[in-house]
């Protein structure tokens, strides 16, 4: 069976406008041959679920520079569970203080993208998730 | 029961999760998807199909976030597919439309999908197709299309539409001449959007011209109208809606609302069978590549032969 690309969502959470590097990551997972649907900034945890439920991605990226990722990323997850969609890997990006990785992974995020990050290695860890994720439903 | 089917039934029952996946295995075709469309076909034949096209940054997704505001004022459900180009560098799409819209994201009576123009060799309209019976079957009395009103692709999936809408703005007056071949011929409704803009007037007058002339719209009993809108604004949208609604009464009256309803399924099933058979093609040339490399080098009429060759090897797949 021929599959479709690897779907990726690219939003932002919550109260902060500073959208370019969002933009450069979905441009950068674009060029390397992904389906990238951007939401765009001031999202909520609800939206962010919603629609990557109904274009049924791979992946979910989310980036916060506001300092609020705690308590975003934690509503997320918790949605993502209820809707019966915890098979949906998240990835975050933004800054995102060194204590609070831990504690973003220990609730379910897979991986945490530091300013600086290049963007081939983002390119390949959403490459790898998706293709884990697409495996686990075959 | 099988797995897809326990979904569709999810799917047909306000699960948008499942309603997601099902529009992911309709994306390509399968044994899967063909007893999907089965089922879905049975069911739809019931929404109102609106096709909103043209040109790029001409507001086409801003425009179509307000008209399902209107409509949900009135109680309808609505669903949206929104085709965007793929990138023909890198095979990759971005894709934003959506972005115009999330406000309605977490209605539980709208869904929105975004859908890569290349989907499968050539599969764009039957994966559109498809899709369309999906929102039909799930009970959505609108289905909004969103094409870049460019490419064969586009003016087909148009031409399955109730309803066709395209969309042009200020300042490109002159170039209605230019896009007059394709899409833009088309149209029942034409909105001029972005219509704050001081350029509007002459545009309008441009547009209005060839109208009347009979250079645009589909030569039909249904006069096109002009609507002018500002989005953004949210200026005309109630005017708008109501034409587009006019034009529902209009073919509903007539059985031009029966007449495309079946012209589509006629349309999906030829290209699900072209589909099939392409690929069957194509799998017993590269079966047989040595066979025809042989034989156009050798052959004295090779193309006959080679097909003749290929139709033999068909049958026995």
């Amino acid at each position: 069976m021929i599959r479709r690309e690897t779907k990726v969502l690219v939003a932002k959470l919550g109260l902060n406008g500073h959208d370019r590097g969002a933009k450069v990551v979905a441009r950068a997972l674009k060029d390397a041959g992904l389906e990238v649907i951007y939401t765009g900034i001031r999202q909520t945890p609800e939206q962010v679920v919603e629609a990557a439920l109904q274009e049924d991605v791979d992946v979910i990226g989310v980036s916060i520079l506001s300092g609020a990722h705690i308590h975003h990323i934690s509503r997320l997850m918790k949605l993502l569970d209820e809707k019966k969609a915890s098979h949906i890997p998240v990835v975050v990006g933004g800054t995102i203080p060194l204590p609070d990785i831990p504690k973003l992974k220990s609730i379910g995020v897979k991986e945490v993208f530091l300013p600086g990050t290049p963007l081939t290695t983002i390119v390949e860890v959403v490459k790898k998730l998706a293709d884990k994720k697409r495996r686990a439903e075959e | 029961m099988e797995h897809y089917m326990k979904l569709l039934v999810r799917a047909l029952n306000n699960d948008k999760l499942a309603l997601g996946k099902i529009l992911t295995i309709l994306e390509t075709p399968s044994i899967e998807s063909s007893r999907i469309l089965k089922e879905l076909i049975s069911r739809s034949g019931k929404a109102h199909v609106i096709g909103v096209t043209g040109i790029p940054g001409s507001g086409k997704s801003t425009l179509i976030s307000k008209i399902i505001t209107a409509y949900r004022r009135r109680g309808l459900k609505v669903a949206v597919l929104a085709i965007d180009p793929t990138s023909p560098l890198s095979r990759g799409a971005l894709m934003a439309d959506r972005l115009r819209m999330q406000e309605h994201t977490i209605d539980p009576n709208v869904f929105i999908r975004s859908v890569a123009s290349k989907g499968l060799k050539g599969g764009l309209s039957l994966a559109a197709l498809g899709m369309i019976e999906a929102f039909d079957a799930a009970g959505y009395d609108k289905v909004i299309v969103e094409t870049v009103g460019v490419g064969q692709a586009d003016v087909d999936i148009m031409n399955i539409a109730h309803t066709i809408v395209v969309v042009t703005m200020p300042g490109v007056g002159d170039e209605i001449q230019a896009l007059k071949a394709g899409v833009m011929e088309i149209g029942d409704i034409y909105v001029l959007n972005k219509s704050d803009k001081p350029e509007a007037n002459q545009t309008l007058e441009h547009l209005s011209f060839a109208l009347e002339t009979g250079e645009l719209g589909r030569k039909r009993l249904w006069k096109p109208k002009i609507v002018k809108t500002s989005a953004i604004l949210g200026q005309g949208i109630e005017e708008l809606v109501e034409v587009i609604e006019d034009h529902y009464e209009h073919i509903t009256n007539s059985d031009e609302f029966k007449r495309k309803i079946k012209s589509r399924r006629r349309e999906l099933l030829k290209l699900y069978v072209k589909y099939v058979i392409d690929t069957r093609v194509e799998e017993t040339i590269d079966r047989l590549s040595d066979v025809v490399d042989k034989l156009i080098v050798e052959s004295e009429d090779p193309y006959r032969e080679i097909e003749n060759l290929i139709i033999q090897n068909l049958k026995s797949v």
